[in-house]
């Protein structure tokens, strides 16, 4: 199993959000995670990713074999772990393609290898910005600075092209997309989705799920998945809403 | 302040015994005109002596710490010894070169003159050879809100560097000026330099202040600088000097109409520095551009005051300073933008911003806007803050170690300033040098950045072709 998150427990601030979860992915698996707000999926996403402030209280998660909690956000990724942020930061003053090219290459380090060559960076950066119809000129701009809601998302999915995770957290991609960035984004993923990777999409809307077709729907109430199912799970509950998830569960 | 202000009275009487001893040595040179701004200089620098941290624009500056009164005046014919490995030739730079050591030009010919009427070479010598041109531009800028610093320089100044650039002549290649102190105890060096650019003249300057060890010193440097109708200035300062020395560099620009200066201020080091820019905008359409940089550490202690003055309409002036501060440097911004009645349509702006990495670290920002007229454009921010912790989680998340990470977001917040360098050449070095400063690399003792003196003690990661 790729990821295996057993009886996990988060808090924030003293405050528990996730009160329990248990999640397991397998390589080539896409993972839907839905349900209402402040049910703790970007807190798991947080976890996940080792973010600073999520204190894990109880529980483990085990990735490619190893109990990854404690280690840093950095060597995380370095194992693999991307997070398509809801929110991308911006950064002035560091260009996308110097910041990818510092994160590729310690990756590259982390796993003992050479710096890329420059030629192959700058080759590597043209293939997967066209995946994603990211124009060149925004390539030599500051990261996320003075992009819009869609070119930000965008840009996320390039550096996932880029970084090549064998696990790959999307939370809340689609929101503030239109249907053409939104179709771009699932293409993306869609390209990117190989036998040896997973993705977990983290999303409200059932929308996003035309495009990328999960193998699995979970739905989050109160801290803890109350319900998986096969994709058809989210098409009701496009249908029903959350309220019948919430009376099921007080 | 008691004990600093008995010490500046110490220091006063001191200047002024100086003064009295060596008046035939001081003014031998002196045209005139230059006698009498000394003269009334001595005057008010006996009335008045230095400022004190009552006054407003030194409030919260520790410069005036520096006047511990146990500085030597330097005797005037003081060079250094010629053992010294001076040997700017060798490092194969495109510019003119021009060596001030303990304030007093350094050299075989000290006033070097140029096929298209340029001039550059000692502000002494200059004095002596050119003393119509001399006389029509010296004292011309002087801020009217002078202080006991800038009265003494005018009162005891030895020497300095002087360009001229004639009318319609464009500088062929950038004037680097090398300013080293070399001694053994404690001297209080006066700097007096001149920069004149003449209508439609251009010029590109690169100023640095350096240290050749760890001794103290005290520097007073003033330069007043003169940009006629339509003529451009590029200026250039880097400061990276030892510890133990205190700097106060002190710079009163005037431009005339459609004039343009840029200034670039960058502090890598230094104990104790103190920058004075006033920008005097004389004449319709002239625009200052003042940019600075300031890294500091340990005990250091940094402090810009900027004086622009709106004299007339439409004329453009914009001020940028950045400081990364940690440990427990200091640092104080106090920009101070004026705009006169009737000067409509000025366009100023004015931002400091901060990055604070230890709670021991300490800015005080004063900002200043005094506006007369109605139709204006004018601006004012500052900012203060640690580095942006979502970005680091950001940058984190995609493989980049925390330190990386850091480093990242601070060079990124420096290269704002260090881009507006025009000299490619230079931006890279400097690129580098900031680069060094942050990760902690660069020491005072790498003396001059352009690595004029000392060559065997170098070793530089950037191709030198490329200079």
């Amino acid at each position: 199993m790729l990821l295996n998150i057993k009886n996990l427990h988060v808090s924030i601030g003293g405050k528990e959000i996730l009160k329990g979860l248990n999640l397991g992915v397998n390589e080539g698996e896409i993972h839907a995670i839905m349900g209402p707000n402040g049910t703790g999926k970007s807190t798991l996403a947080a976890a996940i990713t080792g973010r600073e402030g999520y204190e894990i209280t109880e529980g483990e998660i085990w990735y490619k074999g190893k109990n990854i909690v404690g280690m840093s956000p950095d060597d995380r990724a370095n194992e693999g772990i991307f997070l398509s942020f809801q929110y991308p930061v911006e950064i002035p003053g560091v260009s996308i393609q110097n910041f990818m090219r510092t994160a590729i290459n310690a990756k590259r380090e982390y796993n003992g290898q050479a710096p890329i060559p420059t030629v192959d960076f700058l080759k590597m950066m043209k293939e997967k910005q066209a995946m994603v119809e990211i124009t060149e000129k925004l390539q030599n701009r500051f990261v996320n600075v003075g992009f819009s809601g869609g070119e930000k998302k965008k840009n996320e999915i390039f550096q996932m092209a880029m970084l090549e995770p064998s696990l790959a957290i999307l939370d809340e991609t689609d929101s503030g997309l239109d249907i053409d960035a939104l179709r771009i984004v699932a293409n993306g993923v869609n390209h990117l989705h190989r036998p040896d990777n997973a993705f977990v999409v983290i999303t409200h809307y059932q929308r996003l799920l035309d495009y990328i077709v999960p193998d699995f729907v979970h739905v989050m109430y109160d801290g803890r998945i109350v319900k998986s199912g096969g994709k058809n799970l989210a098409l009701e509950l496009e249908e029903k809403g959350y309220e019948w998830i919430k009376e099921s569960n007080l | 302040m008691k004990d600093n202000d008995n010490n500046s009275g110490i220091v006063q009487q001191q200047l002024l015994d100086f003064y009295k001893s060596n008046e035939a040595a001081i003014c031998a040179d002196d045209t005139p005109k230059v006698r009498v701004l000394r003269n009334n200089a001595l005057q008010r620098f006996q009335d008045f002596g230095f400022p004190n941290a009552k006054m407003e624009n030194w409030r919260n500056s520790k410069i005036i710490n520096a006047l511990h009164g146990n500085f030597r005046m330097p005797a005037l014919d003081e060079k250094h010894s010629e053992a010294k490995p001076f040997s700017c030739e060798l490092c194969d730079m495109d510019t003119e070169i021009i060596m001030l050591v303990n304030g007093v030009f350094s050299g075989e010919t000290s006033l070097k003159k140029y096929d298209n009427g340029m001039v550059i070479g000692s502000t002494r010598t200059a004095m002596k050879a050119r003393p119509d041109l001399f006389d029509r531009y010296f004292g011309t800028t002087m801020p009217a809100e002078t202080n006991g610093f800038y009265d003494v320089n005018t009162a005891l100044w030895h020497d300095g560097y002087f360009v001229y650039v004639p009318k319609n002549v464009a500088a062929e290649r950038p004037v680097q000026v090398i300013k080293l102190i070399d001694n053994e105890s404690n001297p209080f060096v006066q700097t007096r330099n001149l920069i004149i650019l003449e209508d439609n003249a251009s010029l590109q300057l690169i100023d640095c202040d350096d240290s050749f060890n760890q001794q103290s010193s005290l520097i007073n440097a003033f330069t007043e600088i003169v940009i006629g109708d339509n003529a451009s200035l590029d200026k250039y300062k880097l400061q990276n000097i030892n510890d133990n020395t205190s700097l106060l560099n002190s710079n009163s620009i005037r431009q005339f109409g459609n004039s343009r200066f840029r200034s670039n201020t960058i502090s890598f080091n230094g104990g104790m520095i103190r920058n004075n820019i006033h920008v005097a905008l004389d004449a319709e359409g002239a625009e200052a551009q003042v940019y600075g940089l300031y890294l500091m550490d340990k005990h250091q202690h940094i402090d810009n005051y900027l004086k622009v003055n709106h004299k007339v309409p439409n004329c453009t002036s914009f001020e940028k300073f950045k400081g990364i501060l940690d440990d427990e440097a200091s640092a104080v911004f106090n920009g101070h933008v004026y705009v006169a009645p009737g000067a409509q349509k000025t366009n100023a702006q004015q931002n400091n911003s901060n990055i604070i990495l230890t709670p021991k670290a300490k800015i005080d920002a004063k900002p200043f806007l005094e506006i007369y007229a109605d139709d204006v454009k004018c601006a004012h921010g500052t900012s203060t803050g640690q580095l942006d912790q979502e970005a680091m989680f950001y940058m984190q998340q995609r493989g980049i170690s925390k330190a990386n990470a850091r480093m990242l977001l601070m060079y990124a917040f420096a290269a704002e300033i260090s881009n507006h360098i025009a000299i490619p050449a230079m931006q890279e070095r400097i690129d580098d040098m900031i680069k060094r400063r942050l990760r902690g690399e660069l020491s005072s003792c790498d003396n001059c950045v352009l690595r004029c003196s000392h060559p065997k003690e170098y070793h530089f990661e950037i191709d030198e072709n490329k200079l």
